[in-house]
């Protein structure tokens, strides 16, 4: 089922690990040559979640594929459903209401937050603690239930729709969010005490997991996989969408270059999402939730491309129309496809227990390769 | 750079290369044969310095194939759209794995979806479909499978 | 919370603080100096093997998600004994399908479900697992069910399904597993497995 790629000498030895695993986050074949303990290749056998996502979408309409879409990354389900929004909207040339926009940038960062901390909570399951885990899933749920008072579902909300949202926000929602503000932001020190500076987690993500700038450029990584190498990437500072360029936040940006770095990249984001929150939340203007638009979408025939940062990285939505109810082609262009093809140059070398904290720093959701 | 200045380099690099009109971004047509040496190019170049490719992909017009790169400066944040127009009963194009590392798993996946030949690629072979699916190519518009796709 | 009766026997266990809610199987005779309870094996074989179902880590999408939330502490099934969640299929009880199968996994899900140990129960969660889901119509790689491949004890509807309604399954399966139906013990003819 796999043919050997590289060189392979006497004494060599080729193990798999998944697709069925408790440390791959999904679906993931890797096969692996080792020297003794020490890695010599590394391979991703992908495709044990193709879902043939770009094929179905072909048949779907304008408004019907978007949701779909938050299936494929599902963490971030609202970003996804955001940028296939947004994308829909370029073609149309809609002009999206003010408290709509600042509807939706609410809810992304909040999806950020409770993405991030799943992330903290499996990469601290990963590394054999299994504590974290508990404390990442109470607030995760405090989040879901403050979306689901909202949007209706806990995971895969569908709540965006091209010219804004579907529907009004919850009269509790804003007293919510704000208590919800006031407990997390003591409950985030927790988790620096819990692992940031525990002895045995610093050793081993302290220089494990290189990664230099001109690599992270050249194999397209975008996300904190980039940040954390120093590279600028954040499509909200650099291309602003909706209402981030009148925000005030920072793009967090470290030089470490190693697992490290890209750990503390991501606790710091989780900070900046509450600033953001925090500035939005007292002033969501009044307004329609939604732009007038007709009931069957066409859009006009040539091409749209619109990318958003979604927690991994870059997400580009890029449709082809020829000016019917269905699109053309429709090609997502996903952070973890890119930040996948890195992962055989960072983990050469290491031993078995490095890749396991390499891959937990690159934060891959497998549906979202495959697609 | 704004548009009308990359038009102009552009030109100047390679004559050849014809523009369309319409969309976000300046989007250039080159020919197959062009487009190894225009890559190296717009690498390289120190007013343009294209260094992250951030989305490789195919369509299939019924009657030929396109290939579509996107291109971005990290310095200059100027984007590009560089397509390049292939015969459908043979396509063939370079690989620019050389250039860009994070093309080599993206002309896998659409070396199996749409059956387009990477001349010179390291590694050419499936990367999401299963075994036994070389030459079918689902992402062609012609593509029939009354096994497994039901049609609505 | 669904009452966890027994299809067979009548408990007459005196009233505890429970009140009587989950009776161990068997009639109890009183004699001094303790109590004599009188019951079938099988009965008490399948309550024991209910009560202590481990289950196999297999996500594949998000229903994994919620998976893990029910693992969670909000909702948490290692009150009904589910706690150890194994890795390999070699000591794993039930297979709980989260999420979509497609072609190239499906023969990956069979080769776990071999190797898991009889008796063993597979729960289909979500709506991918059932029927293949959103994925359905014009798509060239899903399988169209997990029972295409393995054969099915429980379905829970949803996409992804509330962890509510992962826990009532679970308590379903336990209670299929006391009464005799699940599919392993049909295909075999006995009630004990």
């Amino acid at each position: 089922m796999f043919q050997e790629v590289g060189t392979t000498v006497e004494g060599d030895l080729i193990i798999n690990v998944g697709p069925q695993h408790p440390a791959t986050h999904g679906v993931l074949h890797l096969v692996i040559t080792l020297n003794g303990e020490t890695i010599k290749n590394i391979e991703p056998h992908l495709g044990y979640i193709h879902r043939s996502i770009e094929k179905m979408c072909e048949s779907l309409t304008y408004r019907q594929f978007i949701y779909v879409t938050s299936r494929m990354d599902y963490l971030s389900a609202h970003i996804n459903n955001h940028a296939c929004a947004l994308c829909v909207e370029k073609g149309l040339q809609l002009e999206i209401p003010p408290r709509a926009q600042v509807i939706r940038v609410l809810m992304d960062e909040l999806t950020r937050i409770a993405s991030h901390e799943l992330w903290w909570g499996a990469m601290a399951m990963d590394l054999g603690a299994f504590t974290p885990f508990f404390h990442a899933f109470r607030e995760r749920e405090t989040i879901n239930d403050i979306m689901e008072e909202t949007c209706g579902a806990r995971l895969t909300m569908n709540y965006m729709v091209p010219g804004g949202v579907m529907h009004d926000l919850h009269p509790n929602f804003q007293k919510r969010v704000k208590d919800f503000m006031l407990l997390y932001k003591k409950k985030i020190h927790e988790y620096d005490e819990l692992v940031t500076g525990n002895i045995i987690f610093q050793n081993r993500m302290k220089g494990v997991g290189y990664l230099s700038a001109e690599d992270a450029i050249s194999y397209g990584c975008t996300g904190p996989v980039a940040r954390g190498s120093g590279v600028s990437s954040d499509i909200r500072k650099l291309y602003p969408y909706e209402i981030y360029d009148k925000l005030e936040f920072d793009e967090v940006l470290e030089t470490g270059c190693d697992s490290f770095a890209r750990y503390m990249i991501r606790i710091r984001e989780m900070q900046q999402s509450i600033r953001i929150i925090e500035q939005l939340i007292d002033n969501i203007p009044e307004g329609d939730f939604q732009a007038k638009t007709k009931a069957v979408l066409k859009l006009p025939k040539g091409e749209f491309y619109s990318r958003v940062e979604t927690a991994r990285g870059e997400l580009g939505v890029y449709i082809v129309s020829e000016g019917g109810t269905t699109p053309y082609r429709i090609k997502f262009r996903s952070p973890g496809f890119s930040n996948l093809s890195a992962l055989n140059h960072i983990a050469k070398g290491g031993k078995i227990g490095d890749l396991i904290a390499s891959m937990g720093t690159l934060d891959l959701v497998i549906p979202d390769i495959d697609r | 750079m704004t548009t009308e200045e990359l038009k102009i380099k552009i030109t100047e690099l390679l004559p050849a290369a014809t523009f369309e009109e319409g969309g976000e971004w300046l989007n250039i047509n080159v020919e197959p044969a062009d487009w190894l040496s225009f890559a190296q190019q717009l690498r390289k170049d120190d007013s343009l310095l294209f260094d992250f490719l951030f989305c490789l992909t195919c369509i299939d017009w019924k009657t030929h194939l396109t290939m579509v790169y996107h291109l971005r400066s990290t310095k200059y944040l100027h984007n590009i759209v560089v397509k390049s127009k292939l015969d459908r009963t043979k396509p063939e194009i370079e690989t620019v794995c050389h250039i860009w590392r994070t093309a080599e798993f993206h002309e896998r996946e659409v070396y199996e979806m749409f059956g387009v030949n990477f001349l010179n690629h390291p590694d050419q072979r499936l990367l999401i479909l299963p075994d036994g699916w070389e030459g079918k190519n689902p992402m062609r518009k012609d593509f029939e499978d009354p096994i497994n796709m039901i049609r609505l | 919370m669904t009452d966890i009766k027994n299809n067979h026997t009548d408990s007459q266990i005196p009233p505890s603080g429970d009140g009587g809610k989950a009776p161990f199987p068997g009639i109890v005779h009183d004699t001094p100096g303790g109590g004599i309870v009188l019951s079938k094996l099988d009965d008490v074989i399948n309550w024991a093997r209910s009560n202590s179902l481990w289950p196999l880590t297999f996500a594949t999408s998000c229903c994994g998600i919620e998976m893990m939330s029910v693992a969670g502490a909000k909702y948490d099934f290692s009150r009904f004994g589910f706690e150890v969640a194994r890795a390999t299929p070699r000591q794993a009880d039930v297979i709980i399908i989260a999420g979509t199968i497609v072609n190239k996994m499906a023969p990956v899900l069979k080769r776990l479900y071999d190797q898991m140990a009889d008796p063993k129960y597979v729960i289909a969660m979500g709506a991918c697992a059932i029927s293949g889901g959103p994925f359905f119509y014009n798509t060239y790689s899903v399988v169209k069910g997990a029972d295409h491949v393995i054969p099915v004890d429980v379905y829970i509807a949803g996409c992804p399904p509330r962890p509510e309604a992962l826990l009532h399954a679970l308590i379903s399966l336990q209670e299929k597993i006391k009464s005799g139906l699940t599919r392993e013990q049909l295909k075999t003819g006995k009630e004990y497995l």
